[in-house]
């Protein structure tokens, strides 16, 4: 399998603190892999690094053998790498089928002038995404709240709202920034399903997760951060026989890690 | 949802034949032609509140519209008296040295948020007065007085408008001038918020990190829909000068940037027409106030405080909740 996103040698310091510390990992396509580690680890780091939200000191992020660490966020994202955002960030105020049709924005082919305008090309483009927001909004099982103003949404919809904003843009991979926190069993379920759906339409998924039963669950591969540096990589059976990954969750007993 | 087309039709042609037909035949047959002065500012002013209506859209509160209504009477006073344009050129050239100065000006400082921009847009008002005090192509203190009247305005020989130095009725004049450019502003404004335009504006209000997660160009949006504010600022500013003959330095102040951003808030942040309404209510409350003399400014004061609390969505928020029961 081809490697979509190569991570290599990527450090982040903030002043004296080195959250990030050399880290190197890649993502085959159409792989789902996870990245876990204990509080403070620097995975959300990692993941902003990723996404571009963040400028590495030193070392570089590529997709598809291009440097994309560096550039602003909206250019990675029209790259294809989009990141999902823990909790509830959505746009509150707009209903869920605008949320998910303005994130098409990368696909539009009219100027904004000529939105403006209200050209040819725009009103074909509105017609286009108002489509595909139909379709996506289907695939997640949100059809039923497409009119509904965002924040009434439940947790567990909200959540699914945020992923349908993320495949709105056409990614070549999506980063999901712990999509299982704070739900019950039967959400954290339904959301796996629904992530292992997407890869099956051919997305590649890389993951930020606490939940570890669920990750187990999901996971191709799995790299595992500790203060800053990856002390391990693997298949959900070696991370879950590996004695550094056991040390580092001591203290949080066996099951933190699903066994 | 939004009402039909040809409620929408209706409305727009009676607002029309209200500002174009009624207002001049009601004025005329009263006698009150002051009034013309009155509602062409109601008109000058919607038009600049508009344009912090539209920065208020992208998620940032703006206070210094009245720099940019200053530098836009200065740029057509200037161009007018100096250099011998007409007045008709110096309208749009305000409006685009505003946009393009508040480019360079919005670039570093629209990356700022919440009440920090509003801070640094409230010193801009006070930095604008003291330009115009210290620059000596503004004449200092003493501002530029004498400013003719607006020529005619010719396109291949054919007179569209006539030289208002030879109307009987200069009054009415600047009046049509003034509703006709807002009825415009509008118009641009609500085409602009009802495309996409308008939600890309509401993303960046709601949430700017994601909005460029999903790959919109935030600082291209924010400093475009910043110069578009400033735009309609400066044009406001350049028939003020226009109407008054003169400008100076105090002409807008710190007081004028607040007054239009309490025109967004009176009339509803989430309404187009929000500051137009707001302008006018405000406009013509304080002018009722006046009756009540030293007290004026506390109840005046009192009132905006009790209205932003029991209406935080402004006036037309109103009309919508009757629209809803009924």
């Amino acid at each position: 399998m081809a490697e979509m996103l190569e991570v290599s040698g990527i450090t982040k310091r903030f002043g004296g603190l080195v959250a990030v510390n050399n880290v190197s990992f890649s993502v085959r396509e159409k792989e789902i892999l996870s990245v876990i580690g204990p509080n403070g680890a620097g995975k959300s780091t990692l993941f902003k690094l990723i996404s571009s939200f963040l400028r590495p000191t030193t070392g570089e992020v590529r997709l598809k053998g291009e440097r994309i660490s560096g550039l602003a966020p909206h250019i990675a994202a029209r790259r294809g790498v989009v990141r999902t955002f823990q909790e509830t960030t959505i746009f509150k105020n707009m209903s869920v089928r605008d949320n998910v049709i303005i994130a098409h924005h990368l696909r539009s082919k009219a100027s904004l002038f000529g939105f403006f305008l209200g050209t040819g090309t725009a009103k074909a483009d509105e017609a286009a995404f108002g489509q595909s927001a139909d379709e996506i909004l289907a695939l997640l099982g949100l059809s039923s709240l497409a009119h509904e103003t965002a924040r009434n949404l439940p947790h567990g919809h909200l959540r699914a709202l945020g992923i349908a904003i993320g495949l709105a843009t056409n990614p070549s991979i999506l980063l999901l920034d712990e999509p299982f926190a704070g739900m019950n069993h039967d959400e954290t379920m339904r959301m796996v399903e629904m992530v292992r759906r997407l890869r099956e339409r051919g997305l590649t998924i890389l993951l930020v997760e606490h939940d570890m039963p669920a990750v187990m669950k999901i996971s191709d591969r799995l790299v595992v951060l500790n203060f800053g540096q990856k002390i391990a990589e693997g298949t959900p059976s070696e991370i879950q026989a590996n004695e550094k990954v056991i040390e580092a969750y001591l203290g949080s007993e066996d099951e933190a890690i699903g066994l | 949802m939004t009402p039909n087309r040809n409620t929408r039709i209706s409305a727009v042609v009676a607002f029309l034949t209200i500002v174009f037909v009624a207002v001049p035949v009601a004025i005329s047959a009263s006698g009150r032609f002051d009034l013309y002065y009155t509602l062409t500012s109601v008109a000058l002013l919607s038009i600049a509140s508009t344009g912090v209506w539209l920065t208020f859209y992208i998620g940032r509160i703006n206070i210094g519209q009245g720099a940019y209504a200053l530098m836009g009477g200065y740029v057509s006073a200037i161009l007018v008296m100096n250099h011998g344009w007409s007045f008709w050129l110096t309208l749009p050239a305000a409006g685009l040295f505003c946009a393009a100065a508040s480019v360079l000006i919005g670039l570093p400082i629209l990356r700022l948020r919440g009440v920090y921009f509003a801070m640094v847009t409230l010193v801009l008002t006070e930095v604008a007065r003291l330009l115009a005090l210290a620059l000596p192509i503004t004449n200092g203190a003493k501002g530029i007085v004498s400013i003719p009247l607006p020529g005619a305005l010719s396109v291949f020989g054919i007179t569209l408008i006539p030289d208002f130095a030879t109307l009987q009725n200069s009054r009415l004049a600047f009046y049509l001038l003034a509703v006709t450019l807002m009825v415009v502003c509008f118009a641009i404004m609500y085409r602009l918020v009802n495309s996409r335009i308008g939600k890309l504006c509401q993303s960046l209000q709601q949430n700017e990190e994601l909005a460029s997660s999903i790959g919109v160009n935030i600082a291209y949006l924010r400093v475009i829909a910043y110069a578009v504010s400033s735009f309609f600022g400066g044009v406001s500013g350049a028939i003020f000068a226009a109407i008054s003959q003169s400008i100076y330095p105090s002409s807008f102040t710190v007081t004028d940037s607040v007054n239009f951003m309490l025109n967004c808030f009176l009339g509803g942040l989430g309404y187009v027409f929000g500051p137009m309404l707001g302008t006018l209510v405000l406009y013509f409350g304080w002018d009722l106030l006046f009756q009540t003399g030293q007290f004026q400014l506390l109840i005046y004061s009192g009132l905006m405080i009790v209205l932003m609390l029991v209406l935080p969505n402004g006036l037309l928020s109103l009309a919508e909740t009757t629209r809803k029961k009924g």
